[in-house]
């Protein structure tokens, strides 16, 4: 079939199964925009700023666990993208990014709205290309999701001069894919696995320390019976939440720099500690010498090199967590654990994450309420600071998917545009709620009208306490209490700017607001915008120190 | 710290060697020297890179080049029996008189004269670093005007190879 690169690459995305497309059109995809006109299939949403699309992919991704697609135009279109690129590769989350660019005649001139963007993305994508020959558009294109939804997941940038989009090909898609440099591990080494079991089956003190990689491979029911089949305790990383009940005894909730105290405690008490898809990050390892330090430490990744990077691991097991899992799990033996399971029980009893009601709305309430209201069936995203630490302390999520949020970058900004997406993503009937900070939502409030204008329902739950939060915190215990820059001075009134966007909008000042408040916001039909008034001094805790090992924590006081 | 030399098959695609650098920098990797070049075919190259660094590092260094797409194979030669070559191109100042002395040390290192000017003599010369370190400081007292040195090229001996397998030629060039 003869047709331009530009009408074969929309042809591409509809062979690969997309439905919805986040972009903002410009000069250089024109001819995109174009043949995107005639496609009956999909679905474009204009957002109101680049990165708003590629966050808006974002959030649809790690609802629907399929490949996010954006499309932005050359210049400042493509570099708008890259805190969304950034974003997506911190988190292993699939997207492919078109970008356009000016003919290929002009490139390297300094040509108007011309930006070397495969350049400047190198270092975020999982791959990019800048696609010159348009006879490899499908091969391109084709090998692009390939890339971006196997092996550990990440953003892959395809750069499109204009002249390349307009040239007629003849157009067929490959059924395969062949990259010789390219073949993810998927099964584990079958001796390895027997190790493992053996070495569970010694262990009197194991823990499971769970992270996105579990997400990623759809592994959460797995993970529960193994969980319950070696008698262990889990616990998540930030990126890991949602891929254990929340409510399961098991559960020991997050661990590390704002881990729960029993989960920390747990870490440092464990004689083995099995890493299933997590990358022993430095929010949660904290001090190296000090983490697991009884431990053996068998670390099962997609990604090799995420294995010895960090500490060194007596058992290294390279393939898919679910597939390890599978074959794991008929070679356990029954083992009594009980007085481990005990100790677990007394330490959680012992150490309940807790704070003050004292005095106004405190953060941690509403987010409790939350709970209560949705028992966990919502989707929850959040942004950056307080509020999303509070989200995954306060919040038990039940399902996989349900936790749409910034990990590795922790990008401000995230929350109300990967709402979009989510709530793109998400089934009919099911709620999608925005939890967003003062500081967060004015960094990309502008995707209101987006949200408004596909008629999505997001709730928005905004914590105002007029000041960057996290780092007013950091600076009163790193800075002794100088706080440079992190009030504000000035703020919009949220419910009026809320109502100017036709969002239905309320303000929360007391527990009696959200006790009779919430459970009405939620069940109205249409979006909502709850602007929540919290006291400014509320910290997050318990919080590990700088330099100290996780089972050394701040506590509320 | 010990040095070892990488033996790395990539597509022959733009911008790879700006992967590969671009990977080193923003790891923190240290390149001791670096070269590239076509293999016997014309869709594959080869990059000769050696890194400095204990074990652990080139384990991450080597597990970081696999994640890119466009690399098919590493191998450590460093760990086996190999030969490997550089060569360097030294332009030492020479009087007409001092001419058969340096004449005399070139021969020692086998070193050939291929440029002469009126007060300069260049010569050529290959072999291992540490031939071609000598060299250099056997010219050194002459006054050393230009100095051109590629990257370490290596092979393993005896019959063994760093080449693709048979799946890996067979597939066709990639995007």
């Amino acid at each position: 079939m003869e047709m331009t690169v530009a009408e074969a690459l929309v042809e591409c995305l509809e062979r690969e199964n997309v439905e919805v497309v986040f972009g903002y059109p410009g000069g250089a995809v024109l001819p995109l925009y174009d043949a995107l006109y005639h496609s009956t299939r999909i679905r474009h949403v204009l957002v109101r700023h680049e990165q708003g699309g590629v966050h808006a992919a974002d959030g649809y991704a790690r609802v629907s666990g399929k490949v996010g697609v954006c499309i932005a135009t050359s210049g400042p279109g493509a570099t708008n993208l890259v805190t969304g690129i950034a974003n997506a590769y911190m988190d292993s989350v699939p997207l492919v990014l078109f970008t356009g660019q000016v003919p290929t005649i002009q490139i390297g001139t300094d040509a108007f709205q011309e930006v070397d963007i495969t350049g400047i993305t190198l270092p975020i994508t999982k791959h990019n290309c800048l696609l010159k020959d348009p006879s490899k558009l499908a091969i391109v294109v084709k090998n692009a999701f390939h890339i971006a939804s196997t092996g550990r997941p990440g953003p892959v940038l395809i750069d499109i001069p204009k002249d390349v989009a307009q040239a007629r090909i003849s157009f067929k898609y490959p059924s395969t894919v062949r990259l010789r440099g390219y073949k993810p591990t998927y099964k584990g080494h079958p001796a390895k696995i027997n190790e493992i079991a053996k070495l569970i089956g010694k262990a009197k003190r194991p823990i499971i320390y769970a992270g996105g990689g579990v997400l990623a491979s759809n592994a959460s029911e797995e993970l529960l019976k193994f969980a319950e089949a070696i008698s262990a305790p889990v616990t998540n990383t930030f990126m890991g939440l949602a891929g254990f009940p929340g409510d399961h005894p098991l559960f020991l909730g997050m661990l590390g720099l704002h881990g729960t105290r029993y989960a920390n405690l747990a870490i440092t008490e464990c004689d083995l500690l099995i890493g299933l898809g997590a990358r022993f990050d430095d929010r949660v390892v904290m001090n190296i010498t000090s983490f697991a330090p009884h431990a053996t430490v068998v670390h099962i990744d997609i990604d090799p090199a995420e294995i010895g990077k960090v500490i060194a691991t007596n058992v290294p097991l390279v393939g898919d967590v679910k597939l390890i899992l599978k074959e794991l799990l008929p070679l356990i033996e029954k083992v009594d654990r009980s007085e481990w399971l005990e100790r677990i029980k007394s330490l959680k009893a012992q150490y309940p994450l807790s704070y003050n009601r004292d005095s106004g709305l405190k953060p941690q309430f509403i987010i409790e309420q939350l709970w209560n209201c949705t028992k966990g069936d919502a989707v929850i995203v959040t942004d950056v600071g307080q509020h999303q630490m509070w989200v995954a302390q306060y919040y038990h999520f039940k399902k996989p998917r349900t936790l749409v949020s910034s990990g590795g970058l922790g990008c401000m900004g995230f929350g109300l545009p990967a709402s979009v997406g989510a709530a793109l993503a998400a089934h009919p009937g099911c709620k999608v709620v925005l939890v967003t900070g003062d500081g967060s939502i004015q960094m990309t409030i502008q995707e209101l009208a987006t949200m408004m204008e596909q008629g999505l329902s997001v709730k928005i739950i905004l914590f105002n306490n007029s000041a960057l939060g996290m780092v007013r915190q950091l600076q009163q215990y790193y800075c002794q209490g100088r706080h440079m820059a992190t009030h504000f001075q000035f703020h919009p009134d949220f419910e009026i700017l809320a109502k100017a966007y036709g969002i239905p909008a309320y303000t929360f000042r007391t527990e009696e607001d959200v006790i009779k408040g919430l459970p009405e916001v939620l069940e109205s039909p249409g979006p909502a915008f709850v602007n929540c008034i919290i006291p400014p001094e509320e910290n997050v805790l318990p919080m590990v120190p700088i330099g100290k090992g996780i089972s050394e924590t701040i506590e509320c006081e | 710290m010990e040095k070892h030399t990488l033996s790395v098959l990539v597509e022959n695609s733009p911008g790879v060697l700006t992967r590969v650098a671009g990977l080193f920098a923003r790891r923190g990797f240290n390149i001791d020297s670096l070269a590239v070049g076509r293999t016997d075919r014309d869709d594959v190259s080869r990059m000769t890179i050696v890194v400095e660094g204990d074990k652990p590092l080139i384990e991450q260094v080597t597990k970081q080049l696999h994640k890119l797409i466009d690399v098919i194979k590493i191998s450590n030669i460093t760990e086996d029996e190999y030969v490997d070559r550089e060569l360097v191109m030294i332009k030492v100042a020479a009087e007409p008189s001092q001419r058969v002395e340096i004449m005399h040390i070139a021969g020692i290192f086998r070193a050939r004269v291929v440029d002469l000017g009126s007060k300069t003599m260049t010569f050529e010369c290959t072999g291992n670093e540490g031939k071609i370190n000598a060299f250099e400081e056997s010219l050194r007292p002459y006054g050393i005007k230009e100095l051109v040195r590629t990257g370490k090229i290596a092979m393993l001996r005896g019959s063994k190879f760093v080449a693709l397998s048979l799946a890996q030629a067979r597939e066709a060039e990639s995007a």
